[in-house]
């Protein structure tokens, strides 16, 4: 029943009128904003070696903590200041970036791949097999995930590798939910009883009649698991069971920031407002293309 | 109903039965326990001597047996960093990390069922807007993040609040927001859709048709039937905040299970890890079959499916 009403909230983020009014109030400036806010980020992540001033990595401890330009005692030479290792503030987001992206794409994929296959099974097949997914999905959902994530990273030792793994082998319970219930719609359709009628085998009913009619879903499913990923992974380096230093994840940032937030704030200001903005970008852009693909909004 | 219940419950069980065994596969098999134990200065020997003393030689599945035969009846054997049982560690952090989870959902309902109300009364208002811009703002929100720059805001600049620790009230002030937030533009949009939904209904207008009174019919009939969802969402929501509750506490110093868990994860101590994680889980496998209950009693449909 857990299963049922998670699948019962992602139908309320499905065109209603709360994604009609969504449309009209951020239009399709959302979608445009957003798209424009990720390519800035991912030609950021792409150029990082021409764009970064300095050697992300490149300690000197005589220039400890200089504030931003905008700060009195600030300058160009570091626009946004260094870290508590005279590391290049703008040098170390710049290659953040790299890290968040990553992260966030391979670790949606993983978990697409199982959350679809999942889904899938459950939707066109019913019966038992759906009540085994439905099972699992359960289960899954049951599991502390933050929790879970921490001892195995901490266990099998933080690489990104290790991140990215487990982040994928937890985070696919919306892709089952919502190909699950959408495979349960379009199987009573028209088309697919055609194609049945004509002999088709299920694997090609299930890849060339269902999947593409359910792609629209899981295309928005799949911006918010982006989302989710890299917030997840910024969660778990803050806590210090993510990526390892000196890697210059945002959220490995604010947590080695932490300690001199209270006389510098901005130290974790600004790795947090851009992890905020990355995924507030994504968002609007999974909100835009959830309008867009739509077909009853096409007007 | 009670077949029902029957089969809920059993299923409920299994649930919790399957998470013990994945979460004692995943602890033992992505790691050496034992070299993690031993700590990075030993030697090959003192490693060995080490996964004796714990039965950690034994096959995984003697292992498992030997722990959920004791879990059973409420032994979760001894901390390995402490030599205290598990058991009445947690029993002494589990009522900190319980009113973090309920006062985070008394903000998030609070905050949400108005603002839903007053969002589907009057659709494209001002109200609407800020409704709606504060959930694709939050969700965006990194959860640490935002407790970190409450605790600059009201622990430093305004001083109204401790910063860390666990004692007063005023300690949970601040990681109830910050955990309640997150729970807050689902609560909104189902309170938002299920009032426009029951407030074009028949039984809406002929209320209003008999002449009763707007607050009348707005909260004895409206609200009461279009907030039945958000009933059994906030109990699944709740168990999810108990389980996010490990990253809210660790910024705080909030000495809950959450906290707990990370401390043991840090120590390498996991029969404690292992208990936490049975008893979230184990937590939101009874509230998720509260919930379904609950929903089978209002609405008959469910029961037959």
């Amino acid at each position: 029943m857990a299963v049922e009403s998670l699948a019962r909230i992602d139908q309320l983020l499905e065109p209603s009128s709360g994604a009609l009014l969504r449309r009209r109030i951020f239009g399709h400036a959302g979608f445009l904003i957003g798209v424009a806010i990720i390519a800035a980020i991912l030609a950021v992540a792409l150029l990082a070696p021409v764009l970064a001033p300095y050697d992300p990595y490149d300690q000197d401890l005589s220039r400890r903590l200089i504030n931003p330009v905008w700060f009195a005692d600030g300058s160009w030479a570091h626009p946004l200041g260094t870290d508590q290792l005279g590391r290049d503030y703008l040098s170390r987001l710049i290659y953040g970036a790299r890290i968040s992206l990553l992260i966030g794409t391979v670790a949606a994929t993983i978990s697409g791949l199982i959350g679809i296959g999942l889904g899938l099974a459950a939707g066109y097949f019913g019966g038992r097999v759906d009540m085994v997914v439905t099972f699992i999905i359960t289960t899954r959902l049951a599991m502390p995930v933050v929790l879970v994530a921490l001892a195995v990273v901490a266990l099998a030792g933080g690489s990104l590798h290790v991140v990215i793994l487990v982040l994928g082998l937890l985070l696919w319970d919306r892709f089952a939910v919502v190909t699950r219930s959408t495979t349960m719609q379009v199987r009573a359709l028209d088309y697919v009883a055609a194609a049945r009628a004509t002999g088709c085998s299920t694997l090609r009913i299930i890849l060339a009649e269902i999947l593409p009619n359910i792609m629209n879903a899981l295309i928005v499913v799949a911006t918010l698991e982006v989302a989710q990923a890299i917030l997840l992974e910024a969660a778990l380096s803050f806590l210090g069971l993510g990526v390892q230093p000196p890697l210059p994840s945002w959220g490995l940032m604010v947590a080695e920031g932490k300690e001199y937030m209270f006389f510098s704030p901005w130290v974790i200001t600004i790795p947090g407002i851009a992890l905020f903005t990355l995924v507030l970008a994504i968002n609007l852009l999974g909100d835009g293309l959830r309008d867009l693909t739509a077909p009853e909004n096409r007007s | 109903m009670l077949a029902f219940t029957l089969k809920r419950t059993l299923v409920a069980l299994l649930v919790a039965v399957t998470v013990s065994v994945i979460s004692f596969s995943l602890l033992r098999l992505s790691g050496d326990l034992a070299q993690s134990l031993a700590g990075p200065s030993a030697t090959a020997a003192d490693v060995i001597a080490v996964r004796k003393a714990y039965g950690l030689d034994q096959p995984i599945a003697v292992q498992y047996i030997d722990w959920a035969r004791k879990a059973v009846r409420g032994d979760f054997g001894d901390s390995f960093f402490f030599k205290e049982p598990v058991w009445s560690m947690i029993a002494t952090r589990l009522p900190v990390t319980m009113t973090l989870g309920v006062c985070a959902l008394i903000f998030a309902l609070v905050i949400a069922i108005p603002l839903g109300v007053l969002a589907a009364l009057r659709p494209n208002s001002w109200v609407d807007r800020l409704a709606l811009t504060l959930s694709v703002f939050g969700q965006a929100l990194p959860s640490f993040w935002f407790a970190l720059m409450l605790m600059i805001l009201f622990g430093l600049k305004l001083r109204w609040l401790p910063i860390s620790g666990t004692g007063t009230w005023q300690h949970y002030v601040m990681p109830a927001i910050a955990l309640g937030y997150y729970g807050m533009p689902a609560f909104m949009r189902l309170t938002r859709a299920g009032m426009m939904e029951v407030l074009a209904s028949d039984y809406i207008r002929t209320a209003r048709a008999k002449g009763l009174r707007t607050p009348t019919v707005l909260f004895k009939h409206a609200l009461r039937n279009a907030i039945i969802p958000v009933v059994a969402v906030a109990a699944v929501q709740f168990g999810f905040f108990l389980g996010g509750s490990i990253v809210i506490e660790s910024v705080f110093a909030l000495h809950g299970v959450g906290y707990l868990g990370l401390e043991s994860i840090s120590r390498a101590d996991f029969p404690v890890v292992q208990a936490i994680v049975l008893i979230l889980a184990s937590i939101y496998v009874v509230l998720t079959l509260l919930a379904d209950l609950l929903n089978a009693f209002l609405d008959p449909r469910i029961r037959v499916a």
